[in-house]
């Protein structure tokens, strides 16, 4: 992160115009910061300048004991909290070879999914508000309200939810929850057609997005694109199919790939993730299974509160793993999931104590983002902001 | 699930086509095997990495052609201090394997992979900006997310956790 106002690029370099956008530009969704050179109305050269929320996360979480790091995996990427904290959970599980009970599987795919619908929502609205469709960012953020609330129900937060832990769930969904969801599950592809019905066929949406910001297969794969950015241009792959993980093996759903690679492409992936999401959901819904949501592993689980207060056994445990933490066997782990973004990987080395060695955050953002120079390459400047919206970046997840 | 004792026996990782594309390449590059809770790592000699990496992305049998992600870890004391660490999939085969590579405390230094990769530009110049490892051919070896002023490298074991006041 150069200090402003130190130039990235001479200026008049072949008669060109360095132009900076951000890092409090409205439509970089964060405080992204680019530094354009353009010939008149064409992009020549574009270069992402990031670190405004640097936070340094990663050395954070070598301080901390496992459990202490689930609440600071939902602050990095804040659109899609569960995701985080399932991706750092199923990290840690498989460096304690934590066997989770199926409740609790079930619960976080339905919740994962749900995540999913919540961060593609943003990123409908958002996007299309930046391309000059004011109605369907209402539209979206009155369904992400829902999610919300539904959020709130099983966590008592709306954003920063910290739901699972290592181990399971932190709660029971409370009663009443499911038959919520399933009304919201049952309505829900009808708001799908109405934010399809705003913009799919919309001549203004369609120009501003089809044949802008293209993007080649091999240009993705070699630039490490991921998520629906990389199956926008024709590349076949989602972990959630290809690697299951807390049990996706037992869910149908389909991989919506497009091979057009320019920003529609991209649109129409994500929309069709909205209709498999919620497909996902209420087969989640319909399976549910009954049982336990915590994994029975007294040392590394925290008792429920009721059997803390009155069993002498639950509450030595309790305290000792509030006061000392859990030992974690040494190794190292690599644990990649399906975000709404791509793919999100943590690594992370043990060396045996209670406290991570080193926690490495993989985000699809930060990925994605190296992809936005060669999509903007020749491009009309106003049609950055459409590449900006459709790889749907999240600073949180790219500055940690 | 209790977990099981890691194989670090490179005859019987002979089978997974990372192991046996490298050591057909080059025996001599392989320093080390591990295959531990369905992962498997590999620890390559530094000089040839970028080689081997390239070998493992060319391979038309099973070619690791995606760079999933690029870290360190710093064993400060010991040494060798560093530990680059490669993530790499087949897209088409659904294969991961960990590439390492071990660096030595005084003048971290390792050949860039942007030439095999583009896609590690950015993880490159993370890895320098927190960790002092310098990446010879890297195009661009600049601070990512700390102030270019910046002094240290915020990631280091010797750095503390509070900064320097």
């Amino acid at each position: 992160m150069p200090q402003n106002p130190a130039m990235l690029a001479e200026p008049g370099h072949d008669g060109t115009l360095v132009l900076n956008m951000g890092p409090q530009h409205p439509s970089t969704h964060g405080v992204l910061r680019l530094v354009l050179e353009i010939d008149g109305e064409t992009v020549i050269r574009l270069k992402p300048e990031i670190g405004y929320l640097h936070t340094g996360i990663e050395k954070t979480c070598e301080a901390k004991f496992y459990q202490q790091v689930v609440p600071l995996t939902d602050r990095i990427d804040y659109l899609c909290p569960m995701t985080n904290n399932l991706t750092y959970c199923l990290a840690v599980e498989k460096l304690l070879g934590l066997e989770i009970p199926p409740k609790a599987q079930w619960m976080r795919v339905l919740m994962n999914e749900m995540t999913r619908i919540n961060s593609h929502l943003v990123w409908l609205g958002t996007h299309a508000m930046d391309l000059g469709a004011m109605t369907v960012f209402l539209y979206c953020f009155r369904e992400r309200e829902d999610i919300l609330r539904f959020f709130e129900m099983v966590s008592g937060q709306r954003m920063m939810t910290s739901y699972f832990r290592i181990g399971g769930l932190a709660l029971e969904p409370p009663l009443g929850f499911f038959e919520k969801l399933k009304k919201f599950a049952d309505r829900f592809p009808g708001n799908v057609d109405e934010y399809e019905g705003l913009l799919t066929g919309n001549p203004i949406f369609t120009m501003r997005t089809k044949g802008v910001a293209k993007l080649s297969a091999e240009d993705a794969i070699a630039m490490g694109a991921c998520g629906p950015t990389l199956r926008g241009s024709g590349v076949d792959i989602d972990l959630r199919r290809d690697a299951p993980y807390t049990g996706y093996e037992n869910f149908k759903f389909k991989v919506p790939v497009s091979t057009e690679g320019d920003v529609f492409a991209r649109y129409v992936c994500r929309v069709q993730e909205l209709r498999e999401s919620i497909g996902i959901v209420q087969q989640a819904l319909a399976g549910m299974p009954e049982g336990p949501v915590k994994a029975d592993a007294p040392k590394v689980v925290l008792p429920d509160r009721e059997k803390m207060k009155t069993q002498m056994e639950a509450l030595i445990y309790h305290f000792k793993i509030i006061t000392e933490g859990f030992t974690v066997p040494e190794g190292e782990v690599y644990q990649a999931v399906e975000s709404p973004r791509g793919e999100m990987g943590y690594y992370i080395v043990s060396d045996g104590t209670a406290k991570p060695y080193r926690v490495h955050m993989r985000g699809p953002s930060y990925a994605n983002l190296q992809v936005l120079g060669k999509m903007c390459e020749g491009a009309l400047l106003a049609d950055v902001v459409a590449a900006i919206g459709s790889i749907d970046v999240v600073l949180g997840d790219i500055d940690r | 699930m209790p977990l099981a004792p890691p194989i670090t026996d490179i005859e019987q990782l002979k089978s997974h086509p990372a192991v046996a594309r490298l050591v057909g390449w080059n025996a001599a590059a392989v320093q080390a095997v591990k295959f531990d809770r369905d992962e498997l790592t590999i620890w390559v000699e530094k000089d040839v990495l970028r080689e081997a990496c390239a070998i493992l992305r060319d391979d038309t049998n099973c070619p690791f052609n995606y760079l999933a992600d690029l870290t360190c870890v710093d064993w400060h004391p010991s040494e060798p201090r560093f530990e680059v660490v490669y993530h790499l999939l087949s897209i088409s085969k659904k294969e991961r394997v960990r590439i390492k590579a071990r660096l030595d405390g005084s003048s971290p230094a390792i050949e860039s992979v942007t030439s095999v990769w583009p896609a590690a530009n950015h993880y490159e110049r993370e890895v320098f900006d927190l960790f002092g490892v310098r990446f010879t051919g890297h195009p661009n070896l600049t601070r990512i997310m700390m102030p270019d002023d910046w002094e240290g490298h915020p990631l280091r074991k010797d750095y503390p956790v509070e900064g320097y006041r």
